[in-house]
């Protein structure tokens, strides 16, 4: 009884989660090829509250906000992805390699990883962005996915060291299987759920930290929009206008939120011995 | 006369701190069954180990293990595999552990097996493979082929899982099996089917057997010679009948006496 409760529970939460992130990527892509308004047009009057025309209001250049808000989520999405795809494809290397390493090696490789791990990702994501000497989408990715790196890494390295100590490792190895063929066939499948569920946290802390970029002036440049510069742009007029910082506000809020239950829904999914259990 | 497929000669196997195994000496002929007994923590699976070259890297090995004429001990990894690939090949106690929980059994049995048909040269397309790894299900007496194949090990018994632990070292067709305790997990019915299973292949397919077991009773009806290990040491050596009528070491008489009150308490029994 109480287990179906606790079935029902989750089935639930998977559900909400995927129409949060659903319909935040719904609107994203759609950004593509329709928004209410332009995204630089001033037409409006400046700080309009939410009315028929402009749903969510009007900035105080009298540009649309729910505008803003679709390209927005376009963004967020990108460079969430983005930074996720570039901090996995270092950190499962660098993380397999260091389960794979000389004891020495894998003792300095585990140290970096928790030194860079105790930088707070936004501060060597703000490092790339000065490094390359400009702000821009791509640079936004590149630093995120650099932050996010050793996180991922450093998971990557634990699971693989589980897995490289169980049996059936010993059992492949017997029968004259090679370490890449072990890597590829036996290593990754079984890492992959728990690493699935790690990446989808960390495209939340990515999702997070390109607002924060963004928020400080890092982050993509106009005429890109950007939930973080939303915010900081809605700053002076939180009081007379509140509406241009809830809006993002939320927005940010559902997409974490989101991604973080269906990350959560992903860990039971994933798991064949208990999805018939 | 051919040489031995096995020889481990004063075998030692050390941490940087204990000696583990000490000064291990024996062989297996070709086609010969040889037991490995003694009690938990004597170094048996150790020895088995440093035969398959895959001893950890806190452990150390001095001496010499010769297989199929060729050293193990010291020997670059790439030697190493292609000797596991096709000289030996091992079952392992826990027949659930044993095999990967990602990938359906049949697939598990097809790694090895293709590798061995290119090895081969000979055709090692999909349908080939699949025919190959039937026939291995078959062999290992496993039901229902075309089902288990795609099934993954936690869907099926714990003796199903072992016989596809059994066709998988079969799959290299090696001419030296090791099994390292490979009934002590499974129920008794299961422990006899593949007792009998293990006889049957090895004697069918003329391979080596190096049994290895806490349990006098068990290795009493696989192994024509056997040696029983204590505290990493070698206490008595010889053919089975003769340990078993007249142990001349202490630990080995009172391996027997256990033995025996155990069999007596099984007849006891309605
Ligand atoms: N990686 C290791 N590092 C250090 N000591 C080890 C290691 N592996 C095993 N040992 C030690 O070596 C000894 C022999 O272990 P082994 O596994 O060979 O015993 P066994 O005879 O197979 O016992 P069992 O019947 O319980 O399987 C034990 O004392 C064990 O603690
Ligand atoms: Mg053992």
């Amino acid at each position: 009884m109480s287990r179906s409760n606790a079935r029902t529970g989750k089935t639930l939460t998977l559900w909400l989660s995927l129409v949060l992130v659903g319909a935040i990527t719904l609107a994203g892509v759609v950004s593509f090829v329709w928004t209410p308004f332009a995204l630089s047009d001033m037409a409006g009057g400046r700080l309009e509250a939410p009315n028929a025309t402009h749903w969510a209001g009007t900035d105080r250049l009298g540009r649309d906000v729910f505008t803003q808000l679709m390209i927005g989520a376009r963004i967020a999405l990108i460079v969430g992805a983005g930074a996720v795809a570039i901090g996995a494809v270092i950190g499962v290397i660098t993380g397999i390699l260091a389960a794979f390493a000389t004891r020495f090696l894998d003792d300095a490789l585990a140290a970096f990883f928790d030194i860079l791990i105790a930088f707070p990702t936004l501060l060597v994501a703000m490092l790339v962005v000065a490094a390359r000497e400009e702000s821009s989408l791509s640079t936004a990715i590149l630093a995120l996915g650099i932050g996010l790196s050793p996180i991922v890494g450093r998971i990557t390295r634990i699971l693989t060291k589980q897995v490289l100590s169980q049996d059936y490792i010993t059992a492949a190895r017997v029968c004259g299987t090679s370490w890449p063929v072990i890597v590829i066939w036996h290593i990754l499948p079984n890492i992959a759920p728990f690493l699935a569920v790690n990446l989808a946290l960390q495209f939340g802390l990515a999702v997070m930290a390109e607002a924060s970029l963004s928020y400080l002036g890092l982050g993509a440049p106009p005429p890109n929009a950007s939930w973080g510069r939303m915010l900081q742009e809605a700053q002076g007029t939180v009081y007379s206008a509140p509406w241009g910082a809830i809006f993002p506000g939320l927005a940010l809020f559902a997409l974490v939120i989101g991604i973080n239950l269906l990350a959560d829904g992903l860990r039971d999914r994933f798991d064949p011995s208990r999805r018939s259990a | 006369m051919m040489a031995d497929l096995l020889t481990v000669d004063a075998l030692t196997l050390a941490t940087a701190e204990t000696v583990l195994v000490e000064d291990l000496s024996f062989s297996i002929g070709r086609g010969e069954r040889f037991g490995l007994i003694g009690e938990s923590g004597s170094g048996k699976s150790l020895t088995s180990l440093a035969v398959l070259g895959l001893l950890p890297p806190a452990i150390r090995a001095t001496g010499q293990v010769t297989l199929d004429g060729q050293a193990i001990v010291g020997a670059p990894e790439r030697k190493l595999r292609g000797l596991r690939g096709s000289v030996v090949a091992s079952v392992f106690q826990e027949p659930l552990t044993a095999l990967d929980p990602l990938m359906p059994l049949g697939r598990q049995i097809a790694l090895p097996v293709r590798r061995r048909l290119r090895r081969e040269g000979r055709d090692s397309t999909r349908t080939a493979v699949r025919r190959e790894v039937h026939a291995l299900m078959d062999q290992v007496r496993l039901p229902d082929p075309q089902r288990l194949y795609d099934a993954y090990p936690h869907e099926v018994s714990g003796g199903q899982r072992q016989r596809v632990a059994i066709a998988m070292a079969l799959a290299c067709q090696p001419r030296l099996l090791i099994a390292d305790e490979p009934t002590t997990a499974l129920d008794v019915t299961t422990q006899v089917e593949i007792i009998r299973l293990i006889n049957t292949l090895v004697e069918e397919l003329d391979i080596a057997l190096l049994f290895i077991s806490h349990d006098l009773a068990v290795v009493g009806q696989m192994a024509e010679r056997v040696m029983v290990m204590r505290n990493g040491r070698a206490v008595e050596t010889g053919a089975m009948q003769q340990v078993l009528t007249r142990p001349r070491d202490a630990y080995t008489r009172a391996l027997v006496t256990a033995a025996r009150r155990f069999d007596h308490a099984l007849e006891g029994q309605p």
